[in-house]
């Protein structure tokens, strides 16, 4: 064996020697890309991922601030319309010239039926082509920051999607998929080659790109692995290059392995929401009411959860507990409100049996198991502390494939759920989170159905109001009655974590977004 | 052999006579000359033991989510730094006590291991009793039914049906969760059972006291299983020692891959499974102890099967 090895080794790098031009870049996370579309979902990995294929015409930068991309320049012309100036000479993967026609039919679809981007273009009145590179937005309202909403709606082409029947995103909800689910026709710097959902995707740099690409690589492997220690397994062993997120038990062992571990503190907080509609709930042992309707019943379930613990047990520290719905870095966050309810389970057993629930009662939770970072675990531990109080949780945690489509239907009486305001504001959250559910977008995530009129009178107030100072009084006082309300139990803001090979050098963003086009390998020794 | 086959299969009745005749047979004589056979029957009783009472004698609820401290998470085993003899085997990242959940879950592994056994058995031992008495047709469309089952890996029918039972019943409860991992392990066990007992059944059926029944007009069913039946139990018997073991590591697999039964009730496949995702970070107790207590319980149901086949063959006397 010894005296074969130099052979090997020989015969290895000969064969490797043609292939080594092509830089490629071998991406692990938990869970897989739910579509190709980026209509149809708005999660942060799916639209994270189709970020490197379709553009959207404003972009955030590494400092988070706002560049342009697909757009030039854009100006405010009055109070509610927008000019945007798109960038001449940009083409589709498929050769076809990006004009302001695509502009206008990609907000009309992202507006549409199926459309999980609702909330985008929610304030949106109309989209005009004023030119064949230029385009007006009109808002319903005054929308001072209608560029950050932007940010994440992927441009998509009028003439591909009319040809491929994919006029329309599909509802990932209902769990069917069309040709956009599968294909892709962007103007990013990477193209779509090789699609095998659950299995693995393949992006390859797109040469004909307006921008100049940073980064070095050719091409791009994305797996799902969802078993932690395999991911980990395939990192350490070279299998892959780059692997998100990082189990936390497991960051010491691969920095000790040379490896990097990138950390960062997140936008996206995790939160819990409960089922306020309902007249009875859907999973519980409450027939004929609905307990959470009762907000000494939301009060003692926050009070119950013992999140320091989770912090340091479960997170291992790399969480930063949270009374409030947005971080530290989100524009309209009120540092002197974030104050979590002390942890009293005296208290919280108090108010159930004023509740009426002096024995507690049972109700159904889901949770994902690779969506967040432990997520599964954090459900758990939440189920561990309601059972101190005598509120049996029957757990079902499942995976993210499964388990988004149920709870977007709202088939749900508890859940956990994270959220990222994508546009780094708190009208974001808001307007997606916190207000009462409309079939317009509004309260698109507001799963439990949370409602309170002061809140959504806000909620349109701070969409329309320039003045930052009101605005952030405004932010302050839904914050508040959101607050009181026990509208969800937020917990903490996870801290991002990434591993990477050592030859790979990459910008890591707060709202976890991966970015190909700023990733540089340097060459190693194979 | 017939004889002192059959008191064996009965040695747990309590009638003394029995009982005498039983410790002066060969089997018991034989039991007592092998020091694998005690060692493992005492382990295996032991295991047995421990999981049947768990409920008394383990020294935490694992289930009961109310008396969970989550700030006594992840700690050692007890000979370790950190470690504390409250809890022996240390604890996993709930703060549940790696020994009590151990108890808790080879009850479950053995309850659905002998249920899937008893399960093939008696399917098996019914087919293989008629398809070796009836001969002719039916004995040939049986026998053939076998072979199509041999041809699959089994693990590959349990894998199949366990998961097209999780897509009929995604919200099933428990019990129908035990229920689908049961037959879908048993489904492929019972094809040992009819071949044993078909060849066997074969052999019997010529014999004189099956002619002699058949001739002052005993009924068939009546001829198989109260004539047939008790002795071709030898092979039988010894064969579901040897299946249980083989049963209790299929339901491992099936829970280690995802399909056994719910994680609400977890068993030592699905303990080996969750531990597996903490073996980069050192906690090594998490997956070592339920393999190895798998290892022993397979280990000694397997050896004690050895014995018995050897015990119960006089061939090999």
């Amino acid at each position: 064996m010894k005296a074969l090895a130099p052979w090997l080794l020989a015969a290895t790098l000969s064969l490797a020697a043609p292939l080594s031009e092509a830089i490629t870049l071998r991406v692990a996370n938990q869970g897989d890309v739910q579509s190709m579309d980026p209509h149809s979902l708005n999660e942060s990995l799916q639209l994270s991922f189709t970020g490197n294929v379709y553009e959207s015409l404003v972009e955030r930068g590494k400092d988070m601030g706002l560049t342009p991309a697909l757009a030039t320049k854009w100006t405010q012309t009055s109070p509610t319309v927008w000019r945007f100036d798109l960038r001449p000479n940009v083409k589709f993967h498929d050769g076809t010239p990006f004009t302001a026609d695509d502009v206008v039919f990609t907000f009309k679809r992202a507006a549409g039926e199926g459309s999980d981007m609702k909330g985008y273009t929610n304030p949106i009145k109309e989209v005009r082509k004023v030119g064949d590179l230029a385009v007006e937005i009109e808002t319903t309202a005054p929308y001072p920051i209608l560029p950050d909403t932007l940010t994440t709606l992927g441009m998509m082409s009028k003439k591909w999607c009319e040809e491929n029947k994919a006029e329309r995103p599909v509802d990932r909800r209902k769990g069917i998929e069309n040709t956009a689910s599968f294909k892709s026709n962007g103007t990013g710097p990477f193209r779509l080659k090789e699609r095998q959902p659950s299995v693995r995707t393949v992006l390859v740099k797109n040469f004909n790109w307006w921008g100049k690409s940073e980064g070095n690589i050719d091409e791009v492997v994305f797996t799902p692995i969802g078993n932690d220690a395999t991911r980990v397994a395939a990192l350490l062993s070279g299998e892959v290059d780059v692997m998100e997120p990082v189990p936390l038990q497991d960051v010491e062992r691969i920095k000790a392995a040379g490896l990097n571990v990138l950390q960062g503190p997140e936008l996206r907080t995790i939160f819990l929401g409960m089922d306020q509609k309902r007249d009875e709930l859907q999973f519980s042992s409450v027939k004929g009411k609905n307990p959470f309707k009762d907000v000494r019943v939301r009060r003692a379930f926050y009070q119950a959860i013992d999140e320091e613990t989770i912090k340091s047990r479960v997170m291992r520290g790399a969480a930063s507990p949270t009374g409030e719905m947005v971080g530290a870095a989100v524009r309209g966050f009120q540092p002197d409100m974030n104050k979590r309810p002390a942890y009293d389970p005296d208290t919280a057993k108090k108010l159930l049996a004023e509740a009426g629930y002096p024995n507690g009662f049972e109700v159904g939770m889901n949770c994902p198991n690779d969506r967040y970072v432990n997520d599964a675990a954090i459900c758990q531990a939440v189920a561990a502390n309601l059972a101190r109080i005598g509120v049996k949780v029957n757990l079902m945690t499942e995976t993210k494939v499964t388990y988004f489509p149920k709870i977007l239907r709202r088939d749900t009486s508890f859940y956990l759920l994270g959220w990222t305001p994508i546009t780094v504001d708190s009208h974001d959250v808001l307007s997606s989170i916190m207000a009462t559910p409309t079939d317009k977008g509004q309260g698109q995530f507001n799963l439990g159905a949370y409602s309170n009129a002061k809140v959504d009178e806000l909620t349109l107030k701070v969409q329309s109001e320039t003045d930052q100072k009101k605005r952030n009084e405004m932010i302050r006082e839904a914050f508040r009655i959101h607050q009181e309300d026990v509208g969800h139990i937020p917990l903490h803001q996870q801290a991002l974590a990434w591993a990477t090979a050592k030859s790979v050098q990459l910008t890591q963003l707060p709202n976890n977004y991966m970015y190909f086009k700023w990733i540089t390998q340097k060459s190693s020794p194979k | 052999m017939r004889r002192d086959v059959a008191p064996a299969a009965l040695a747990v009745a309590p009638a003394p006579g029995r009982w005498a005749r039983f410790l002066d047979g060969d089997v018991w004589h034989s039991f007592r000359g092998s020091p694998t056979a005690i060692a493992a029957a005492a382990v295996a009783a032991l295991c047995l033991f421990a999981a049947v009472f768990a409920n008394v004698i383990a020294p935490h609820d694992p289930f009961n989510l109310a008396t969970l401290e989550l700030s006594d998470s992840m700690l050692p085993p007890a000979w370790m730094q950190g470690g504390t003899t409250k809890y022996l085997l240390g604890t996993d990242e709930q703060g549940r006590d790696v020994l009590s959940a151990l108890m808790f879950g080879a009850r479950i592994s053995l309850f659905v291991g002998g249920a899937s056994v008893l399960l093939s058995l008696v399917i098996g031992v019914s087919l293989g009793l008629f398809s070796g008495y009836a001969g002719g047709r039916v004995d040939a469309l049986i026998m053939r039914i076998c072979d199509v089952m041999l041809s699959f890996p089994s693990i590959l029918i349990a894998l199949l049906f366990a998961g097209v039972g999780h897509a009929l019943f995604p919200n099933a409860n428990d019990l129908l969760a035990f229920g689908v991992v049961i037959v879908a392990i048993a489904l492929p066990g019972w094809v040992q059972y009819a071949r044993a007992v078909r060849g066997s059944t074969m052999v019997e059926r010529h014999k004189e006291y099956v002619q002699a029944a058949r001739v002052i007009g005993v009924p068939p069913w009546r001829i198989m299983l109260r004539h047939v039946l008790p002795n071709v139990m030898g092979p039988v018997l010894v064969l579901s020692t040897i299946q249980v073991a083989v049963a209790i590591i299929a339901e491992a697999t099936l829970s280690f891959l995802g399909v056994g039964v719910s994680p609400t009730s977890p068993s030592l496949g699905t303990f080996i499974n969750e531990g597996n995702k903490q073996l980069f970070s050192g906690a090594w107790w998490l997956v070592i102890f339920p393999g190895a207590t798998l290892v022993l319980i397979a280990l000694s149901i397997n050896l004690f099967g050895d014995w018995l086949r050897d015990a119960l063959n006089p061939r090999l006397r």
